[in-house]
């Protein structure tokens, strides 16, 4: 969750000062903000877990591609405001219905900063929807790049779907919830939002993976993190 | 040496005192994420929730915090964080309310919208975007007076 939230905070960042109109600059800085400060919460947790000294800042700021978790559609190129609010849509969808059955998890700080994520979350997908069905909807010109957006991005969906070990140790004491039972609520969701789009969903139902598992990021991860880690990896440890 | 401990009552109203550093015309206490005030042995403990997971006055916030209740001489403090319940606008006073109003941000409905234009007060507003100058809130405008406005928005 920590890197999800992390990597497309980051990804969304990037639109800051260069976003179409400045409403939708405010908006992108808005959702980028939410998800940084829900990194903080998971990655702080996370390095307590693990209760080797690391905090937040130590897990963002000092770790290569390979020990990153994100699913593979958080580290996809913004492309287009179109691209961008694609991809926030389709994980907003994903994250809000995640975050919800983490509100009812056995581990009481899980469910806490999910309860806190979930008010946030919502409005970060009230707004990708409504932004998705008004150019999806919209010219010519706004149609074709949503649909172009939605056929490159489609092929991520499926990994954020994909159980493994760890989720079905999770499953079994209360954790979490078992992410294969949550593609029905996002498909029925998804199905209204591009219908009222106009946007036709992509037949095929290929998925890339390797993001959750780190075994196989894609190329982009790696170029995100340069700028990202950049002040840590030029002067190790620096602080302010 | 025997610190005398002040009450509780007393913290509350020096807390109600230090404005929040992004809408200064509202008070800590006037926002509700002041949670609880306990004193555990001889160390003061307030208890804080957060706005918005990212919001960055809260840093601020725990620094005017400390930096008013040291002024008051308490020297033994600890700041604790709360997520669990979540924030939510429903715990802003009333009189918080009413200065936002008055300041010119139109206080949360659970309508989910502004009531009417903070200015000229015509219930004829819509809304630009639902993200604006903090986390906490919302563009809107009045289509009567034409004005821009925030709108503290509903969690």
């Amino acid at each position: 969750m920590g890197d999800n939230t992390l990597v497309l905070g980051h990804r969304v960042s990037e639109w800051c000062g260069v976003a179409p109109v400045l409403e939708e600059d405010i908006a992108l800085a808005n959702t980028a903000l939410d998800l940084i400060g829900q990194t903080q919460l998971w990655l702080g947790m996370a390095g307590e877990v693990e209760g080797k000294g690391r905090d937040a800042d130590k897990l963002a700021f000092h770790r290569d591609v390979w020990d990153f978790r994100n699913a593979l559609l958080c580290e996809q190129p913004n492309g287009d405001f179109g691209q961008t609010m694609m991809r926030q849509f389709l994980f907003d969808t994903w994250h809000l219905i995640t975050l919800k059955a983490l509100a009812g998890s056995s581990n009481e700080q899980i469910a806490g900063i999910a309860e806190k994520s979930v008010k946030e979350v919502t409005y970060h997908q009230e707004r990708s929807a409504d932004t998705v069905i008004g150019l999806g909807d919209g010219t010519e010109e706004s149609h074709m790049r949503m649909q172009k957006a939605l056929d490159r991005l489609w092929p991520y969906v499926g990994e954020l779907f994909i159980a493994d070990e760890i989720d079905a140790a999770m499953v079994e004491q209360g954790i979490a919830p078992d992410p294969t039972t949550l593609r029905a609520s996002f498909d029925s969701q998804l199905d209204a939002v591009l219908a009222a789009a106009t946007l036709t969903k992509p037949a095929d139902d290929f998925a890339h993976k390797g993001g959750k598992t780190g075994a196989r990021h894609t190329e982009h991860l790696g170029h995100m993190l340069t700028q990202m880690q950049w002040l840590q990896r030029a002067y190790p440890d620096a602080t302010w | 040496m025997v610190i005398e401990k002040p009450a509780l009552e007393t913290v509350w109203s020096w807390l109600s005192a230090v404005p929040d550093p992004e809408i200064p015309v509202i008070s800590l206490t006037d926002l509700g994420i002041i949670r609880d005030v306990q004193w555990q042995g001889d160390t003061l403990e307030v208890t804080v929730t957060p706005t918005y997971s990212g919001c960055p006055a809260t840093s601020i916030i725990n620094l005017d915090i400390e930096t008013a209740l040291r002024g008051h001489g308490i020297e033994n403090l600890t700041l604790k964080r709360q997520l669990s319940p979540a924030w939510t606008t429903d715990w802003l006073t009333d009189s918080g309310k009413a200065k936002l109003e008055e300041y010119g941000i139109a206080p949360p409905q659970p309508a989910g919208g502004p009531q009417h234009c903070p200015r000229c007060k015509s219930a004829a507003v819509e809304r630009i975007s639902q993200f604006g100058s903090t986390p906490c809130k919302a563009q809107w405008r009045c289509t009567d007076c034409l004005e821009p406005f925030d709108y503290f928005k509903c969690i």
